[in-house]
């Protein structure tokens, strides 16, 4: 039976680090295609930093481990990507609060308030071909798993949910970010924002696992 | 791709370093976070002026760092937006009480991280004002992109607001200049090669020896349309149509005209574009009674140019002419 305490919450953080330096390269290819070539390289550095973080001042709850992510990303990524995963991190810490331990409700909300602050901050919508059409469908995935489901449940739907919102982006023309300014030419592609946010998810779930 | 690096991942910081020793009389570099001042910041009762974005597009912006220029110059990583954590020093750096103007490329990135960077600013008491540049007339459809982009009008948005400032114009007197050569300058650009990002170590996107990319941006992201190679002259005409219709252009206008390099191009062929483009500007009445040719907001080694054509009245062109002394830019003094 997973628990999501503050070791998995380190746990799913260092994973998360280990997948953007496994899949920097891949990444960049994605920006590549279709933005300027940064995207694995920043989220490598970030993540990196954010490990840096956790072992200098070692987090006590899951939330104070996601607003030292959020804060270090922030600082550290730049481009849209830093404010943006940044803005999520800090939503979910925000609404995990102090709780020492997570329960399937609180998760699928901690996901809903990540999702709901990327579209805050970056103004994107379901379908603009951005990071939100990976957290759209698994804030929604997650909300439908926690009714009866368990933590693991919920973070396996999420997990699923992203991968398959990543993959269609394929076809999407992109209204938002770099890749906008390429019109038509941006379809056929997968969106670099929608990628990393399923990594940093399915990473959740190994975490757990 | 060969490069004079030593490291991919230390090429900001080693050639910010570079720039420090060259022009220690101009500025001075902070490191961690990096952002770059000149040496008399904070100027008593000045208006601050602050711009950044990602690093390649050298001499923009540590370049303009200098009397009647810039205060402050923050890099971020290769073509990626400097973060809050150096943008907020840099603000607090040369705010002498009189206000601090953020001069902003419209790009996501730059627009989420100069927003925060001033939110905190604005915590501490600073008085922040933003002009955003947008001059990129390529981007024909903004209600479906994330907008026009900031491209060469950046240089003449800093070296006009800049005049303002030094000249004693208080914050929103700065700020409306600022956005008044916004308002009056369009660009348009093109690239004959991609350029290659250090850490990623291919080009930014593949083009064919017979092809070009027109209406690019700065980050060695792809245009809006690719066509066969023509000549210089036909080529001028490409970029400087929609630039003359956008602004609208008139019989008796008086203009700038600013021919920028993207990295790769001789300087011998900037003045071919700059020659046909003068030819059409006088063609259709205007006078250009201003002119900057040169790699002043480039791509790396990106070969490619842009015209940015500027509307000029009296007092924008008082402020072109005022004294400039920066490492990239200088006369009057």
């Amino acid at each position: 039976m997973a628990v999501l305490d503050v070791t998995w919450a380190v746990k799913w953080l260092t994973l998360s680090a280990q997948a953007m330096a496994e899949h920097r390269a891949y990444l960049i290819e994605l920006d590549r295609a279709i933005g300027d070539s940064d995207h694995g390289e920043n989220m490598d550095r970030g993540f990196q930093a954010v490990l840096d973080k956790l072992s200098e001042t070692p987090p006590g709850t899951p939330g104070v481990a996601l607003k030292l992510t959020a804060m270090t990303l922030m600082s550290k990524v730049g481009g849209a990507a830093g404010p943006l995963y940044g803005t999520a991190f800090l939503r979910a810490a925000t609404s995990l609060g102090e709780s020492a331990e997570i329960d399937p409700a609180a998760l699928a909300n901690a996901l809903a308030a990540a999702r709901d602050g990327i579209v805050a901050r970056g103004k994107a919508e379901p379908g603009d071909k951005t990071m939100v059409d990976a957290w759209t469908p698994a804030a929604e995935a997650a909300r439908k798993a926690a009714v009866d489901g368990d933590v693991l449940a919920v973070l396996v739907a999420a997990a699923e949910a992203a991968e398959a919102g990543a993959v269609a982006t394929d076809p999407l023309v992109a209204r938002k970010g770099r890749a906008s300014y390429l019109g038509e030419r941006s379809a056929g592609h997968r969106d670099p924002g929608a990628a990393s946010s399923a990594l940093i998810l399915r990473a959740a779930v190994g975490a757990a696992a | 791709m060969k490069k004079l690096i030593n490291d991919p991942r230390a090429v900001v910081e080693e050639s910010v370093q570079g720039f420090g020793l060259a022009h220690a009389n101009l500025v001075t570099v902070s490191t961690d976070p990096t952002f770059i001042t000149r040496n008399d910041a904070p100027v008593s009762g000045k208006v601050g002026l602050v711009s950044g974005g990602g690093s390649g597009h050298e001499p923009l912006h540590a370049g303009f760092v200098g009397r009647g220029m810039l205060d402050a110059a923050v890099p971020g990583a290769v073509f990626t937006s400097p973060t809050p954590d150096q943008i907020l020093p840099a603000t607090l750096a040369v705010n002498a009480g009189a206000g601090v103007v953020h001069i902003v490329k419209n790009y996501t990135g730059d627009v989420l991280n100069f927003e925060t960077a001033g939110e905190l600013a604005e915590a501490e008491g600073v008085s922040v004002r933003t002009v955003l540049v947008n001059d990129d007339v390529a981007v024909e459809d903004s209600l479906y992109t994330a907008g026009r982009r900031g491209v060469g009008g950046t240089v003449l948005v800093e070296k006009i607001a800049g005049a303002a400032a030094e000249r004693g114009d208080d914050l929103e007197a700065v700020a409306a200049i600022g956005e008044r050569v916004n308002a009056n300058v369009c660009t348009m650009g093109v690239a004959l090669s991609a350029c290659t990002v250090p850490h990623a170590g291919t080009p930014s996107f593949d083009l064919a020896e017979d092809e070009i990319e027109i209406g690019i941006g700065i980050h060695g992201e792809p245009g809006r349309h690719r066509i066969p190679m023509e000549n210089a002259d036909g080529i001028t005409d490409r970029l400087l149509e929609p630039v003359i219709s956008d602004l609208g252009i008139a019989s008796g206008d008086r203009v700038l005209l600013f021919v920028n390099g993207m990295g790769g191009t001789p300087l011998s062929e900037l003045y071919i574009i700059y020659r046909r483009a003068a030819q059409v500007l006088s063609e259709r009445g205007a006078s250009v009674k201003r002119s900057l040719v040169g790699n002043y907001i480039t791509s790396l080694e990106m070969q490619g140019c842009s015209i940015s054509v500027l509307r000029l009245d009296d007092e924008l062109t008082d402020l072109w002419d005022a004294p400039v002394h920066t490492a990239a830019l200088r006369w009057g003094v």
